[in-house]
């Protein structure tokens, strides 16, 4: 069992170092933005976020989710409700999504 | 921790292209923050709705004094689009162009698609009824998406408690 004792957080809850992310730490930050379970379907979204954001160093904005993985809009505000931006970027163990669109 | 729901309401009321990326912008932000959007069309704002306008939203460039000629990467300091110049056939189609160009290199989709975008992200839109009046419009002319035809009365209504926003 993992817990957060150790692990970054900033001032808005979002992880200051990425390397430090597991997926029992993206379970857990999952579980307090509302997502009680992560369906293969969420985990596309976050391995998506995982591959761009690293390699970029920012989070995805939600267009480039949409656009990168095939998820509908409507899918992706299904899957993470009520603020998908700032939602996935957390749980991806991503800075807050810079971009406007 | 219950917090309140935070509710934005924006009242489009212009047609040109530029003015109609404010609100997608912002209500776009505003949903993907967990914020309720809500859209109100009024006036020319209704060319953003309206089926066989809205992929065809313009930009003038006569009495345009923002649109500065460096915009075209020309090394004309702040010198404007002369307004002469401005009422040559095909000039207000070629700003238009431009914009339409500046605003995918941001990577910002044409206002169809973006306002898809805002709707299925649970945005709700609004027909103005007195615009509806006045121009001849019925619920048909308007994209998916549109709600309903309702009156300045019943947007008070509906956006109790919203910040509002007015384009």
């Amino acid at each position: 069992m993992t817990d957060l004792v150790n692990v970054a957080l900033n001032a808005e809850g979002f992880m200051i170092d990425p390397n430090q992310w597991t997926k029992e730490i993206a379970e857990i930050l999952a579980r307090q933005e509302g997502i009680d379970v992560l369906t293969p379907e969420h985990w596309r979204i976050i391995d998506f976020c995982r591959t761009t954001g690293l390699a970029s160093g920012k989070a995805p904005t939600l267009r480039q989710i949409t656009v990168g993985t095939g998820i509908s809009t409507k899918d992706l505000f299904a899957l993470y409700p009520k603020g998908p931006a700032k939602k996935v970027a957390k749980i991806a163990g991503l800075g807050k999504p810079e971009g406007c669109v | 921790m219950e917090t309140e729901q935070r509710k934005i309401a924006f009242i489009c009321s212009k047609g040109d292209l530029d003015m109609a990326y404010p609100a997608l912008v912002m209500g776009w932000a505003a949903l993907g923050n967990g914020i309720d959007v809500t859209i109100f069309f009024t006036f020319w704002g209704m060319d953003m709705i309206t089926k066989d306008r809205q992929k065809h939203l313009e930009l003038a460039p006569v009495a345009n004094t923002s649109m500065k000629m460096r915009l075209m990467g020309l090394p004309t300091g702040t010198l404007g689009i002369p307004n002469l110049m401005g009422i040559i056939p095909g000039m207000t189609a070629f700003t238009s162009w431009f914009m339409k160009k500046k605003i995918a290199e941001v990577g910002a989709p044409p206002v169809d698609e973006y306002l898809q975008m805002l709707v299925d992200g649970g945005a709700h839109l609004y027909a103005c009824k007195m615009t509806v009046d006045m121009f001849g419009l019925k619920k048909e002319d308007f994209v998916e998406g549109v709600e309903d035809i309702v009156t300045a009365s019943d947007f008070m209504d509906m956006t109790e408690g919203s910040q509002i926003i007015f384009i």
